[in-house]
């Protein structure tokens, strides 16, 4: 190998290199949808074939988009990096002006969840987060309903904050983290999503048997698979027929099952208007 | 009980070699295990602090960001079973000593005062206190170990990371360590026990040998050659040599006695021939007097024919007495000693002490017939007696005690009249000593003889005023007796 044919080599490498980025950028043309830890997202195997059912139907590939934050999922679709999403309501709210809601799963016959109160299950006489005063908390995601907007918002009805009401917070940036923070006693009590914490409990009771359910918050809109800009009419419409029908056939009716819902439903923002609510509240300095 | 010190050489020195071996593996495998032990633990110090300066690194951002549970996570997968092996614990504190997350939050709780965290937390929060620079260093602490490691951030510190090993990591990989030197010493020692035990056995032989040979010295003395050993310089070769010195002059010794015994016995003889010679030529001199007077003038005179005779008669008589004292050591059949044989004596000796007017005191306490022969053991206290009553003084005292001990017979015959000097005692009971009197002096040869030939004791003690002879004879020897019938 002469001097000149290595350097094509190398060119040949960058070439092909920034090829591959640039269509890791664009996606091609697969259907991205961007993932969060609403739901018990670091089940590979399982997302894998859940993927390739979705582009199966769809007819095209289907890439899905993990981060390690809601806010990073959300910016990757204000940019129109990404087709859909499956976000928790809160961010849904804040940004509905220019997300759409795709579908809504259904869990135990309704569209709806709860954000659970959870403390160490050596901790037998807590019922209200307001009794953890100077202790410390686990949120899941400063972007979450369930795992921050929900006890913000309760600490904030009892004219206080999470920062001067606990003795120290973190965030774990998933519900299934804020279980194990709670189990192995780091935090003294945790905010979780109720769905995600009776999934785990089915299928990691090891975990769940460790910590108690100390408090159920009211019922709220289930978190929502939305759409972004950048997804055109005929692809919204095909992949929400495709969402609300996957009950109706056996695979996905599995994929249903391993998720722990019913199946998909049409929602409206109506579902959504007590953490808007929430949101408004919170968002109003204290009188 | 047996001691070491009575054990044989055969076994002392395989003992000592063994002991010897013991001792010095023992005491290399200590100290090379020792060395291991400090070196296992400054490798593990020194992995420890970089492995804690690595992870330390990578806890940078978490603390930096203030990302608790990232920390945690980090931590937590650090000390994990399959993660870091190497620690049981880690604690982060902040810049403040607070924990910042623990593994252990149940013995850390967040934000608690380090100090406040028990004995150890509080040498730990003074060793961060006043410990500077940016290294990792070590403490240990009742029966762990801490790491102490800043978290450094463009030099500002953000906390430090706390290690904490527990003992039992060290332990376990030492007693594994620990098995292996042990298995390996065994090995070594099962090699050269026996090569020892050998060694010593043949150090030993040369020893033993010598004492089984200077051991029968005494009952013999071993012939030229018996005695083997390595002609070495050594202190073996030279005692070997000193050995076979003195046999040498032993055996020469022995030589020297045994021809000195043999003209000993020569001079006895001649003693006792010149002694007989003596005893048969007096009443020969006179017998031949006797018969030259009868020649001369007697031929027709009746009473000296008849004094002549009676001289003669006495002359042959003497003789004759020499003569059957001579064969005392034939034996001749004899029956059992009885009580009556000693009265007999008595009686026969009363007007012996009569005549010389002395006083016979006789105390026979033999319960029944004894087994030994009568006639010799008559003859014995006849002659003891009568020589008693010649050493008194007119009016003296011969006092015989005749009993039984539990070795045998005794007979102790006392007299107050001349004693014996001192200086004739070694002699008394030689041949024709005598006592200077005239008499012949084969008495207490006799004597001697019937009693030793009885396997007997004899012995004397004389004093002024008392002397006294002793004779003791062991029953039950084979001594042919005639039937008491």
């Amino acid at each position: 190998m002469n001097r000149r044919q290595a350097l094509f080599g190398l060119c040949g490498l960058a070439i092909a290199g920034c090829g591959a980025r640039a269509f890791a950028e664009t996606g091609g043309d697969a259907v991205r949808i961007g993932m969060t830890p609403v739901f018990l997202d670091d089940q590979v195997g399982f997302l894998g074939a859940w993927r390739d059912y979705l582009a199966q139907a769809l007819g095209r590939p289907v890439e899905f988009i993990q981060r390690g934050s809601y806010r990073e999922i959300v910016e990757l679709m204000r940019q129109e990096k990404l087709h859909f999403a499956w976000l928790c309501g809160y961010p849904y709210v804040r940004e509905q002006r220019w997300m759409r809601l795709l579908a809504v799963p259904v869990h135990q016959g309704q569209p709806l969840y709860r954000s659970y109160l959870i403390v160490p299950e050596r901790d037998t006489a807590t019922t209200k987060i307001t009794e953890l005063r100077d202790r410390v908390f686990a949120f899941s995601d400063p972007d979450s309903n369930s795992g921050y907007l929900y006890p913000h918002y309760q600490l904030n009805r009892a004219n206080t904050s999470p920062a001067n009401f606990f003795r120290r917070t973190f965030f774990t940036y998933a519900h299934k983290k804020v279980v194990e923070a709670v189990a192995l006693e780091v935090a003294h009590g945790g905010a979780v999503d109720g769905y995600v914490w009776d999934t785990l409990a089915r299928t990691h009771p090891e975990l769940t048997g460790r910590t108690r359910v100390a408090d159920r918050s009211p019922t709220f809109g289930f978190p929502p698979f939305v759409a972004g800009p950048v997804a055109p009419p005929a692809l919204f419409r095909r992949m929400q027929e495709i969402l609300l029908a996957m009950h109706d056939d056996g695979v996905g009716a599995g994929f249903l099952r391993q998720l722990n819902l019913d199946r998909f439903a049409l929602g409206t923002p109506a579902l959504y208007a007590d953490i808007e609510r929430m949101l408004r509240a919170i968002s109003q300095p204290n009188a | 009980m047996l001691h070491f010190r009575d054990i044989s050489f055969r076994y002392k020195i395989p003992l000592r070699a063994t002991v010897l071996v013991l001792v010095t593996a023992t005491v290399l495998t200590a100290s090379l295990l020792l060395r291991e032990y400090r070196d296992l633990r400054r490798d593990m110090l020194d992995g420890s602090a970089r492995w804690s300066a690595v992870l330390s690194q990578t806890l940078v951002a978490p603390m930096l960001h203030d990302d608790l549970w990232r920390a945690f996570e980090i931590v937590r997968a650090a000390t994990s079973p399959g993660g870091g092996e190497q620690a049981s614990a880690i604690t982060l504190v902040d810049p403040r000593l607070r924990i910042y997350v623990s593994t252990d939050p149940a013995r850390y709780p967040i934000l608690a005062p380090l100090h406040e965290r028990g004995e150890a937390a509080r040498e730990i929060a003074s060793r961060i206190d006043g410990a500077a620079g940016t290294g990792s260093h070590s403490v240990e602490i009742a029966d762990k170990l801490y790491v102490i490691t800043p978290i450094d951030a463009d030099g500002v510190r953000l906390g430090h990371m706390i290690l904490e090993h527990t003992s039992t990591f060290m332990q376990s990989r030492f007693a594994g360590m620990w098995l292996s030197a042990t298995l390996v010493t065994l090995f070594v020692l099962l090699l050269i026990l026996p090569v020892s035990w050998f060694w010593g056995r043949r150090m030993a032989e040369p020893l033993v040998h010598l004492a089984d040979c200077i051991g029968k010295v005494g009952a013999t003395i071993p012939p030229p050659g018996a005695l083997q050993f390595e002609d070495s310089k050594d202190e073996l070769g030279q005692v070997g040599r000193a050995v076979e010195r003195m046999f040498d002059e032993l055996r020469e010794k022995e030589g020297l006695e045994r021809e000195m015994l043999f003209s000993e016995r020569l001079a006895a003889i001649g003693r006792l021939t010149g002694g007989i010679a003596h005893e048969i030529n007096n009443p020969l001199g006179g017998m031949l007097n006797a018969i030259g007077t009868y020649r001369k003038h007697g031929a027709s005179d009746p009473e000296l024919a008849a004094r002549t005779m009676s001289l003669l008669e006495r002359g042959l008589l003497q003789i004759r007495d020499t003569v059957s004292a001579l064969l005392v050591e034939a034996k001749a059949p004899s029956h059992p000693l009885a009580p009556q044989d000693i009265e007999d004596v008595h009686i026969l000796l009363k007007p012996e002490a009569a005549k010389k007017s002395a006083r016979l005191q006789w105390n026979c306490e033999l319960p029944d017939e004894i087994p030994l022969p009568a006639t010799l053991v008559r003859q014995v206290l006849i002659n003891l007696v009568l020589n008693a009553l010649q050493a008194v003084e007119a009016g003296g005292t011969v006092a015989c005690d005749i009993g039984l001990s539990a070795d045998g017979m005794t007979m102790a015959v006392r007299n107050d009249g001349r004693y014996i000097e001192e200086s004739r005692l070694p002699y008394l009971f030689e041949p024709f000593v005598g006592d200077g009197n005239g008499k012949h002096g084969l008495g207490l040869w006799i004597t001697y003889q019937i009693v030793t030939g009885l396997g007997g004791h004899i012995s004397v003690q004389s004093e002024p005023g008392l002397t006294v002879f002793a004779v003791d004879l062991p029953l039950g020897m084979a001594v042919e007796l005639e039937s008491a019938s």
